[in-house]
């Protein structure tokens, strides 16, 4: 391929297959529960996904850096001066429930590490 | 049903009547889209004293602007103020956010008038629409199949005649590929030149807001209206954009096209032929036109599905049940979020959520992650190589027309082929049109995908029109409901 470089050549560090207990364990950490069925479901779901994006994990990329967007990075800043933020009343008007000016929640504490 | 640009010069030289047109539009909605379903809400009175506000300013000798009485589908992943703005999910659902999207304003300053908010996949999590928690879309031009998505609302809404212009998001080809399948113009901006303030965040390095039209003519003519710079959205272009349709007369002579074998393998024959024939096209039309190979192509699909879950599961961890949506009540707040997460969000979106959680997590981040994060990076440097010999590039924009309704749903990774095409462009943040051209063995319209370096917007919309003006019959009925 003239000029197009070598694509990457296969490693031998392919990641693990996709466990029951990955998919347990990944559900909790984002605060979703799942039913027997559904981690059998979504475990065969995720591991084909994952089967596919071998072809990615097994490239020898190291001479590249990461890209995490499109476009350059720059620090975007404006004046620091007052200005009318969003309308308080409005937005707690949106919440699931409100006490003296603030969103309510039940108690914190008590959570699994 | 009259073009964006016909009827809105009638509006502004006090021709027609906004409130006609408005309630025109409505009308056809309120007759045909019971079985189509492109909308999740419709605000018809806030749309009539819209449209009177256009005609009080054309009667007191005023100009509403250049989109001056259309009609205008927008994804319901644009917040819209005191409306009800639900991403297709049950999650948001009922939620009216406190401020309206940059692009709304945006509209409403040219004189549109937003008719309604269309059905996506649940937050833009799909390539058929069958992912909203409000059931599905189906394609005007066979209601057996899918209009395409996630912004597949919005193509029905257009490709129906109910609106002449629509609005849509692209993370992976959400605009392109449901735009191929129901037969309307479909273009993604380059990243940053439409603000996304007030886009509902679905994978922030990829998402952009685009637009949709009957024709290119109309999509130029709303592509100028979005495009600018916003200080609202950080990630927002500085640069001063040049109209677009000033330049969509020019032609293609001497345009260098590079047609892409790795954007038209994978795909069916006809939609394949098509591609082949578009090519022919433009060469006839002047435009010098190569093959050229991008084999780095072939690992985007990979790259996003990794790298859009991991963003995913960043964006949407906002979810719970605290601020605003839905709460399902917990003994404590972490049971609360779960509880609310768990009955708010639907299956592809757990999937996504999950698969971004193991992407990021510990042991998996360099493996999973940062390589799609380089393979990133390989694909944008393939793009750069390429654009050194050709100006463009021309390929599919989906694999096949559109599918039966059901025939994917049950096979996440056949689903994300979809997007085999249409991904290269996010991942570089690239801008890329879909055009009309023909259709396919079974009748139905095919889309033909043209790929442009950033900010080459009005180079794009050129070569689009050229298209559009050569594509052969036999493709999708204008502006109709199939029988």
């Amino acid at each position: 391929m003239n000029g197009a470089g070598d694509p990457g050549r296969p490693t031998t560090s392919n990641p693990v297959t996709l466990s029951r207990d990955d998919v347990i364990h990944v559900a909790r950490l984002a605060r979703l529960e799942l039913g027997d069925d559904e981690v059998e479901l979504f475990t065969a779901q995720l591991r084909s996904v994952l089967d596919h994006a071998a072809d990615v994990a097994a490239l020898d990329l190291a001479h590249l850096e990461p890209s995490t967007r499109p476009i350059a990075v720059e620090n975007v800043l404006r004046p620091d001066e007052p200005r009318p933020s969003l309308d308080r009343a409005e937005i707690l008007a949106a919440a699931p429930s409100v006490e003296d000016h603030r969103f309510r929640v039940p108690r914190i504490g008590g959570e699994a590490p | 049903m009259s073009s964006a640009r016909a009827l809105a010069a009638a509006v502004r030289a006090g021709e027609r009547s906004a409130r006609e047109a408005t309630e025109g539009a409505l009308d056809a909605v309120a007759a045909r889209d019971g079985v189509l379903h492109a909308f999740l809400s419709v605000q018809g009175d806030e749309a009539l004293a819209r449209a009177d506000e256009v005609d009080a300013i054309v009667a007191r000798g005023g100009d509403p602007g250049p989109l001056a009485g259309v009609a205008l589908a927008l994804k319901d992943n644009l917040c819209t103020r005191g409306t009800p703005t639900t991403c297709g999910s049950k999650i948001l659902q009922g939620w009216c956010p406190p401020y309206d999207a940059t692009v709304v304003g945006l509209l409403q300053g040219a004189g549109a008038i937003p008719l309604g908010k269309t059905n996506m996949d649940e937050f833009a999590m799909g390539s058929s629409t069958e992912n909203s928690a409000f059931g599905p879309t189906r394609n005007p031009h066979d209601t057996g199949r899918v209009p395409g998505g996630s912004s597949g609302g919005t193509a029905a809404a257009v490709a129906a005649g109910f609106t002449p212009l629509g609005l849509g998001s692209d993370t992976g080809g959400s605009i392109r590929q449901p735009a191929a399948l129901c037969g309307v113009v479909g273009m993604k901006p380059t990243y940053g030149r439409v603000s996304r303030y007030g886009l509902v965040a679905f994978a922030s390095s990829l998402d952009q807001i685009g637009p949709f039209a009957a024709d290119v003519e109309d999509a130029a003519l709303l592509f100028d209206v979005l495009a600018g710079h916003d200080p609202l959205d950080s990630t927002s272009l500085s640069s001063v954009p040049e109209p677009t349709v000033d330049a969509l007369e020019r032609g293609v002579d001497g345009v260098r096209v590079g047609v892409c074998p790795d954007l038209i393998e994978g795909c069916a024959a006809d939609v394949a032929a098509r591609v082949g024939e578009a090519a022919e096209a433009l060469a006839g039309a002047g435009a010098r036109v190569e093959e050229i190979r991008i084999p780095e192509f072939a690992y985007g699909l990979s790259a996003y599905y990794l790298i859009a879950p991991a963003e995913a599961s960043s964006n949407l961890a906002r979810y719970d049940g605290v601020r605003y949506g839905l709460r399902v009540d917990g003994e404590d707040a972490a049971a609360m979020n779960t509880a609310t997460r768990t009955a708010g969000f639907g299956a592809e979106v757990k999937r996504r959520i999950m698969l971004g959680t193991y992407a990021l997590s510990a042991g998996y981040y360099d493996a999973y992650y940062a390589q799609a994060q380089r393979v990133r990076t390989l694909v944008m440097q393939a793009f750069e190589r390429a654009y050194c010999s050709v100006d463009l590039l021309l390929g599919a924009t989906a694999p096949t027309t559109a599918f039966a309704l059901g025939a994917k749903v049950d096979d996440p990774l056949s689903m994300y082929m979809n997007d085999i095409c249409t991904i290269p462009s996010n991942l570089a943040g690239h801008p890329a049109i879909s055009v009309p051209f023909g259709g396919g063995d079974d009748g139905l319209p095919v889309g033909v995908q043209v790929l442009a370096p950033a900010l080459e917007e009005a180079l794009l919309f050129r070569v689009a029109r050229v298209l559009q003006e050569a594509a052969p019959p036999g493709g999708p009925p204008e502006g109709g409901v199939a029988a």
